[in-house]
């Protein structure tokens, strides 16, 4: 008797090949980290090394470092899977494609943006931020970067059949994620300067909330075009 | 590309798409498969248009296409069990007894970057094995494979037609399947 999968199910087991074949390549889990750790280390290096004016660059800092090691595992999202076929046969699976671009993005974040999130005290305690405001970094990075991955699943759908495209993509997503570094760096600032950092992180929240439930219906219809 | 091709297939029927390098056969293929959109003209499954039944298609049919559609670092058993199991529930079982079939049942625990080029084609035939569904939809599926496999793959054409099932495929030579009715279409 064949039962078919759930969409639950399925999308439970893309993401458990996906977090399986990160796991296998473990340079795919590290190098995100170690680029993150050491943009935050060349500032210090290359402005003053003294407290008070790396506590005015911190929130910069952390945020841009974060977003542009976010970029860098992005390319990995869906251009293998299209290189060696398992793409179209997951077009084929006879699951929505929608689901399993979204379980797909969620991989790669629990792989690319939640060590991040994890790591960015240790960051953040370098350039000299109070805890308080190394928790709210933290809170909004969580938001922030999982924005971006899915932000990114879109340019990784668009440019799927490009060659080299990581710079392609990195013109495609930065802009779109501007907003993250203005409402994430100020949440950072104010939290810094002992002031409620709610309201942007509000706005993180809804910046989330909007790129969670549109983006992986543009990236499915994205994914379609790149596999034909 | 194509230009006035049609075709009709019913159960237990065979297309052989024949035709030299660069005639389309994997285009006409593709487009079977719902991946590609012909520019003209439908294709229908059951009667409907295979647009508007989108994933209902998808369920009914097994595509294996030129590259094998493999994870290198996943062994042959994971790679199965995902391919699979986003369709159907299956069990180890399922997946040793589809490598069995197959003669790859050595090669379970090895990541499939390891194998042969025909040994890993055997793995993606594998997925025919598990999940039953009435059509493949095979590009080329003999490449790579020595006599032996060759005529495994063709047995396994032959039982799947006469259980009534449907295969479309894509092929140079012939393709000398012992039961089920033939047809041929040559694009050249």
């Amino acid at each position: 008797m064949i039962t078919r999968t759930g969409i639950v199910r399925a999308a439970m087991l893309l993401i458990e090949r996906d977090l399986r074949l990160a796991f296998r390549r473990a340079s795919q889990l590290c190098h995100p980290l170690m680029f993150f750790l050491v943009v935050t280390t060349l500032f210090p290096l290359s402005l003053s090394p003294q407290p008070s004016q790396l506590r005015d660059i911190a929130p910069g800092v952390l945020w841009v470092a974060a977003l542009l090691s976010s970029l860098l595992a992005l390319e990995a999202l869906l251009k293998s899977d299209a290189e060696d076929g398992t793409l179209e046969q997951l077009v084929l699976s006879g699951q929505p494609v929608v689901a399993l671009v979204a379980a797909k993005t969620l991989a790669h974040w629990l792989v690319g943006g939640l060590p991040l999130v994890i790591i960015s005290p240790l960051a953040a305690m370098a350039l000299g931020v109070a805890p308080d405001a190394m928790l709210v970094t933290a809170e909004g990075l969580l938001m922030g970067t999982l924005t971006l991955s899915f932000l990114g699943s879109v340019g990784a759908a668009l440019t799927i059949g490009v060659r080299r495209s990581s710079v392609l993509l990195s013109l495609l997503v930065l802009p779109l994620a501007m907003p993250l570094l203005i409402f994430g760096a100020r949440a950072t600032d104010l939290a810094m300067a002992g002031e409620a950092s709610s309201g942007p992180l509000y706005l993180l929240g809804a910046l989330l909330a909007f790129t969670a439930t549109l983006a992986p219906f543009a990236a499915a219809a994205a994914v379609r075009i790149g596999v034909e | 590309m194509l230009r006035g091709v049609g075709f009709a297939l019913e159960s237990g029927e065979l297309l052989h798409v024949a035709g030299p390098n660069g005639t389309g056969k994997t285009t006409l293929l593709r487009v079977a498969c719902g991946l590609s959109q012909p520019e003209d003209g439908d294709v229908l499954w059951r009667g409907q248009s295979i647009a508007r039944l989108g994933s209902e298609y998808s369920w009914d049919l097994a595509y294996v296409a030129h590259d094998a559609g493999l994870k290198g670092d996943l062994t042959a058993r994971e790679n199965l069990r995902y391919a699979a199991g986003l369709r159907c529930t299956v069990s180890d079982t399922d997946v040793t007894s589809a490598l069995t079939t197959l003669n790859v049942a050595v090669c379970a625990e090895l990541p499939t970057r390891a194998l042969s080029a025909g040994q890993r084609r055997r793995v993606a035939l594998a997925r025919l094995v598990i999940a039953a569904v009435p059509l493949w939809i095979l590009d080329e599926p003999l490449t790579n494979l020595d006599a032996a496999g060759a005529a495994l793959v063709l047995e396994l054409i032959a039982q799947h037609l006469a259980a009534g099932g449907m295969a479309l495929v894509a092929a140079h030579g012939e393709l000398a399947v012992r039961s089920g009715r033939i047809s041929r279409l040559d694009l050249s």
